[in-house]
């Protein structure tokens, strides 16, 4: 990893805390409480696991984390700004999504018509940041993760872990104190499974980044030092094995 | 910034080209229509302009002799040449038929002139004037007709002595002139049966064969058997004098109905072609409804199919108005690849029609602004899906 992962924004330092977040779908009778009491706090450089059964809340937990749905109560503080308690605190959360927010998904859904160089670069340019500078930095964000060989290459072309790789650094293209992976391992096989937890750890620890991986997967799960269970819209810490990664 | 827009467009390029043909060819097709119009209206001004007029003099309440059939007496032209203002006039006939040439037939307009007078052919490509008092032609490139070649009118052959080019009737059908006389006897005289019948009717009615009067009957067959009908005088007026003035003096005293140049353009282009020009105006409709119905649904279906990279665009942040003003653009570079193909399109295929097909910039220009509004138009609709995209659908679960 070089020194464009070092580089960390102030705010990072904070990490995520989220205090007695509730959730509420819909109204009276048809009301479906998908989050209860959530708790959680992922420090600086500090890389965590979401797990449990499928309609537990992670995606909705997710949702509200990534300020895409808006929680029914509760408090969410991102890179120490606090961004709700009780209602939104940020004006433009399209802003607060751009700037402060990283997001890997299961798939990597790069933009198909722009090539891997332009897929990361496309954040800094959203954010106003010229295309000289925005492709320099997508650049040295390749060159980190090992795919800077495959810069000019359509998303198409790539294999499933560089396609990945890029996906995650554009996600930390803007330099945002949050990451958000949502099953970013779910389909890759066990050795490149490793490979991008490895680079989500080096990430964390380099740009003091607070990381939620949501996941399923059990090749990963020794990996975490920490694990949130989420069950019935409550989550429960639990120690994790924190396999070193080598 | 990175134009979104271009780059999509330029991966799948294909996918455009393909549709931009399609959409152009739909837009050459428009256009066409557009000039099939205008190729009749500056028909209907190019037979007005090539016959050299200033008036056209014909039968009392009748719109003559393009519009409506007129018939008045060729011996009228002399009144006319006395009336203040008239500097030439002449007589002439026109009708439509079908000539013979070769193993099929060409519609054409035959005109009965008088050489060097208004109504005559004004230049030639090939050949001469006609010279002689019958039986020589002048015909329009259009009919097919080459110097030398004979043209069956009626009862008799002329030879083509010279050609013209773009002497049209108002309807597009080429011309060919001949002279007043041979015109006259082609379109009013009767066949020989007719002829041979008439005379055996004449001659049995007392009134007409009366032997104590010799001559009698043959001074009536005669008659019978000859023609002093025109359907117009056209009229050149003096410099300095007004048509309108001159016309308004042949009205009060030869009791004829005249039309200026405006007036007789007028009949043509606002009522002779009138129907057509709506016919096509639908037509034009039509096919913009169904250009947009087109670029809608394309631009639909390729924003349905980029449903998940919009969600993904949103959650990181792009603005809605940046993803509406990609979907615009790319509704816009389909129309524009679509027009430019129409044009090209349109422009070769233009001498192919069998009547005059004129493409005018200014259609052009309304073209394609009409079919830059259409795309607009039609993109709103894959808008509204892209903007009602949720950022969570990016978002598993």
């Amino acid at each position: 990893m070089n020194q464009a992962l070092h580089r960390s924004s102030a705010a990072g330092q904070s990490g995520i805390v989220i205090e007695r977040l509730r959730k509420v779908y819909g109204h009276g009778d048809t009301a479906v409480e998908a989050l209860k009491d959530v708790n959680m706090t992922v420090g600086p450089g500090e890389v965590v696991g979401l797990v449990g059964p499928s309609g537990s809340g992670k995606s909705t937990l997710l949702k509200c984390l990534g300020a895409i749905i808006e929680p029914t109560a509760g408090r969410m503080v991102l890179g120490g700004k606090v961004i709700y308690d009780g209602g939104w605190k940020i004006p433009d959360l399209r802003t607060l999504r751009r700037d402060s927010i990283g997001f890997v998904f299961q798939a990597p859904y790069l933009i198909p018509f722009l090539d891997v160089t332009d897929n990361v670069a496309l954040l800094p340019m959203l954010a106003g940041v010229s295309n000289t500078h925005s492709r320099s930095r997508a650049l040295e964000l390749l060159e980190a993760l090992d795919v800077a060989h495959r810069a000019q290459a359509a998303p198409s072309q790539l294999s499933g872990g560089e396609q990945q790789r890029v996906s995650i650094a554009r996600a930390l293209a803007n330099r945002p104190p949050v990451i958000l992976a949502d099953e970013p391992t779910a389909p890759l096989d066990s050795e490149r499974a490793l490979g991008v937890m490895r680079i989500l750890n080096a990430m964390a620890q380099q740009s003091q980044a607070a990381i939620i991986v949501v996941t399923h997967d059990e090749k990963i799960m020794p990996t975490f030092k920490r694990i949130y269970h989420i069950r019935d819209g409550r989550t429960v810490e639990e120690a994790g094995e924190g396999r070193a990664l080598s | 910034m990175i134009s979104l827009a271009g780059r999509d467009i330029l991966h799948s390029w294909q996918k455009f080209a393909l549709t931009g043909l399609g959409l152009g060819l739909l837009i050459g097709v428009t256009l066409s229509m557009a000039g099939v119009y205008r190729g009749m209206v500056d028909d209907a001004r190019a037979l007005l302009g090539n016959s050299g007029a200033d008036l056209w003099v014909v039968q009392k309440d009748t719109q003559g002799p393009y519009a409506e059939a007129s018939s008045i007496k060729d011996d009228l032209v002399r009144g006319v040449l006395g009336m203040p203002g008239v500097m030439r006039a002449a007589n002439v006939t026109y009708f439509t038929m079908q000539v013979q040439q070769g193993n099929a037939e060409v519609r054409a307009m035959v005109v009965g002139m008088e050489p060097g007078q208004p109504g005559s052919p004004g230049y030639l490509v090939a050949g001469r004037h006609i010279t002689r008092s019958h039986y020589e032609a002048v015909a329009d490139i259009k009919t097919g007709f080459a110097l030398g070649e004979r043209i069956r009118i009626r009862r008799h052959d002329y030879t083509v002595v010279g050609l013209t080019q773009r002497m049209v009737s108002s309807g597009g059908d080429p011309m060919v002139f001949i002279s007043l006389k041979d015109a006259q006897d082609a379109q009013f005289l009767k066949d020989n049966d007719a002829i041979l019948n008439d005379r055996a009717r004449t001659a049995a009615n007392p009134a007409f064969n009366r032997p104590a009067i010799p001559g009698l009957l043959e001074a009536v067959q005669a008659a019978q058997a000859s023609s002093h009908n025109v359907n117009a005088v056209l009229v050149q007026v003096q410099d300095g004098s007004l048509p309108e003035q001159v016309a308004q003096s042949i009205r009060r005293w030869k009791h004829l109905e005249v039309f200026t140049r405006e007036g007789m353009e007028d009949i043509l282009v606002a009522k002779l072609i009138a129907t057509s020009a709506r016919q096509i105006g639908m037509f034009l409709v039509i096919l913009a409804l169904v250009s947009a119905a087109i670029v809608a649904f394309i631009i639909y279906t390729m924003t349905l199919g980029k449903i998940r990279e919009i969600a993904v665009l949103k959650l990181i942040g792009t603005r809605n108005l940046t993803i509406a003003w990609m979907i615009l653009q790319q509704a816009l570079g389909l129309g524009l690849i679509g027009f430019v193909v129409g044009k090209l399109a349109a422009t070769a295929w233009a001498p192919i029609f069998p009547k005059f097909v004129l493409l005018e910039t200014r259609d052009a220009f309304t073209g394609l602004v009409v079919t830059m509004l259409i795309c607009a138009l039609a993109s709103t609709l894959a808008i509204r899906v892209a903007l009602k995209v949720d950022p969570a659908d990016a978002i598993g679960g």
